[in-house]
């Protein structure tokens, strides 16, 4: 097992300065200088502020320098917000994108699995039908669309009707303001939990080893609990690797659409100003979140389940 | 291993229509036993079509996706207005009425023929970019599939690189580098997505290039590119049908996200996701909702009919994939 996350780390290091030079290239041959930005900077400005960053060096070495400097930790100042550096800006907003993502997580963990196995103990029951459809409908919502729907029915439409619960259309200031967005982002991955729960339950349920242990005398509780659940949320786990996928692209439009001031957010100003730097780390701050998390399920499911071998 | 995870995870949910589809597979066993010889034979796609047509989700989906392509290729004839025309800037934000059903935008343009020219964007990305996706990501597939090796292992190393990289992330540096429009918008989605289609291409050519058929299509004397064409691709068709299905509302979403976020189609054009950004600005939400809601709608009920759809045709082309 250890060789096999060895070996997964290294081969994560080529893939990594891949994904840089793919980023670095597409984002050099996008017209435009990064000090662009208004009339009132002549051309010499531009140059003179190219020349202090290094920007009028050929591009290999400006991607050496850049390579050289973040393995060092270093990712550069944010060319539209100096004399900030990008490390600054992403320790002030990733925090944030994080506690959402993991609140998202958490809630369609926990929602997820608790419809997933309701619906599988009463399986074609009626509380299998409810459960089956709200995963289908919050399955195929991006999360963009659920968030606005959120807010036209809890910001707009119940408070028309003097039903005020407290929700705003945005913001980030009180706990209240985490619960619509929370709903928005885990949406999607709670569907995905459930349907998985409930196919890899009512799988279990069939066994002959489900049968036994009810034949034995236990009673349903028990059974489900010791017996079915064990063993059918193994696959589950897979799934954080995927959820995360989810939440870490659906936190970038929730964020929008939620006036919360999270990476997301920073992350498409930065791509409207052009500022190179932070679009390079915060593509690389994505990619290593999605691999470690990737690895991070693959571990975990050769501990649960013993007859993995690597 | 992400890769059996994802495709673990696309699988289940042809689970839950699995009742409705598992119930007509049985009646259809009975049936064929009960009348051989004097029924007519029937081919893959008459039996799909009758399986779909009992599972009530999958007729739900194919209706909404049927409405959604009429009204986009006949936007022309539906939308009262023009696309990107005023009605009377003295409207602006009227709620809807009788006369504008959904509305006035900010600008005196009528939602309704808003969110009619709409549609068509939609359908245009994300059947381009479909196209695009099996163009790129089946020739590799099948290549890496077929004959594996060191092929296999260097374009493989290609798809995961692409793959590592955040797909919605690269799709935007693309649009950004190229510049909004229609054209680079299903461009770019269609240049990131293929790496989907070429690992289920591939996975699929592994699995049947081993079968018996398979060989003895080799061993009488086939060449590579006649096994491929005449054997491989046909068996692997339904699972990229099924693909494709799923591709098209991510395709639209994409689109409309990226409009959204102001980098996708140009302005005066109306695309959902701008429709949205635009009925998003502060201000609009609380006092004139309509704005926001039907291009929401919109995109939600789209999706939804793909899903629908999507599950219908898998449970359908695959009978034996939901026990």
């Amino acid at each position: 097992m250890l060789r096999f996350a060895l070996n997964r780390i290294f081969w994560f290091i080529p893939t990594l300065l891949a994904m840089a030079a793919v980023t670095f290239v597409i984002m050099k041959a996008t017209p435009g200088s990064p000090f662009d930005v208004s009339d009132k900077v002549s051309p010499e400005q531009i140059a003179q502020l190219e020349r202090i960053y290094g920007l009028d060096k050929p591009l290999p070495e400006q991607f050496k320098t850049y390579v050289w400097n973040a393995m060092h930790g270093d990712f550069g100042v944010s060319y539209s917000a100096r004399p900030q550096t990008v490390s600054q800006i992403i320790g002030r907003t990733f925090p944030i994108s994080l506690h959402l993502g993991l609140m998202a997580t958490l809630f369609a963990l926990i929602v997820g699995l608790v419809l997933g196995v309701l619906a599988a103990v009463n399986q074609n029951g009626w509380l299998d039908y409810i459960s089956v459809t709200i995963s289908i409908l919050f399955f195929s919502m991006p999360s963009f669309v659920m968030g606005f729907l959120l807010i036209l029915l809890f910001a707009v439409w119940l408070p028309d009707r003097g039903i005020d619960l407290g929700f705003h259309i945005g913001g980030w200031d009180s706990p209240i303001d985490w619960v619509l967005p929370t709903i928005a982002l885990g949406a999607a991955p709670l569907a995905t939990i459930s349907r998985y729960t409930r196919s890899s339950m009512i799988e279990v349920i069939r066994s002959d080893y489900v049968r036994t242990a009810r034949a034995k005398g236990l009673t349903d509780f028990k059974v489900v609990l010791r017996h079915v659940m064990k063993n059918a949320l193994i696959p589950v786990i897979t799934l954080v690797g995927p959820i995360f996928a989810a939440v870490g692209t659906g936190s970038f439009f929730v964020e929008q659409v939620f006036n919360i001031p999270g990476m997301g957010k920073f992350f498409v100003t930065s791509m409207q100003v052009k500022d190179q730097t932070m679009i390079l780390a915060v593509t690389l701050l994505y990619g290593v979140f999605l691999a470690a998390m990737n690895l991070l399920v693959d571990l975990l499911y050769g501990v649960f389940d013993p007859r993995i071998r690597y | 291993m992400a890769q059996t995870v994802s495709e673990g995870a696309s699988l289940s949910p042809a689970e839950t229509a699995a009742p409705a589809a598992g119930a007509s597979t049985r009646s259809t066993g009975l049936a064929t036993i009960g009348d051989l010889t004097n029924r007519p034979q029937r081919n893959l796609w008459v039996d799909a079509w009758r399986r779909l047509r009992k599972n009530k989700l999958a007729v739900i989906g194919l209706t909404i996706v049927t409405v959604f392509i009429v009204v986009a290729a006949l936007a022309p004839i539906i939308a009262p207005y023009g696309e990107a025309e005023v009605v009377d800037p003295r409207l602006a934000r009227v709620h809807p009425n009788w006369i504008f059903p959904f509305g006035i935008d900010a600008n005196g343009r009528d939602m309704f023929s808003r969110v009619v020219w709409g549609a068509r964007v939609s359908l245009v990305v994300g059947v381009l970019s479909q196209f695009i996706i099996l163009l790129i990501g089946v020739p590799v597939g099948a290549i890496a599939g077929y004959f594996g090796g060191a092929t296999d292992s260097f374009l493989m190393r290609c798809v995961d690189v692409i793959y590592a990289i955040p797909q919605l992330l690269l799709v935007i540096l693309l649009v950004n580098w190229r510049g909004p429009g229609l054209t680079n918008i299903f461009l770019a989605i269609g240049l990131v997505s293929w790496v989907t289609e070429a690992r289920l291409v591939r996975g699929q050519f592994l699995a049947l290039r081993e079968q018996e058929y398979v060989n003895a299509a080799r061993v009488a004397g086939a060449g590579s590119g006649s096994v491929i064409m005449r054997h491989l691709l046909p068996n692997s068709l339904t699972p990229i049908i099924v693909a494709v299905t799923f591709g098209i509302p991510t395709a639209i979403f994409t689109e409309a996200a990226l409009s959204f976020i102001g980098v996708g189609i140009r302005p005066p054009q109306a695309s959902w996701g701008q429709l949205v950004g635009e009925g998003s600005k502060a201000g609009y939400i609380q006092t004139d909702p309509h704005m926001l809601l039907f291009p929401v709608l919109a995109i939600g009920l789209t999706m939804l009919g793909f899903t629908f759809l999507g599950d219908g045709l898998r449970d359908a082309l695959d009978p034996k994939g939901n026990d």
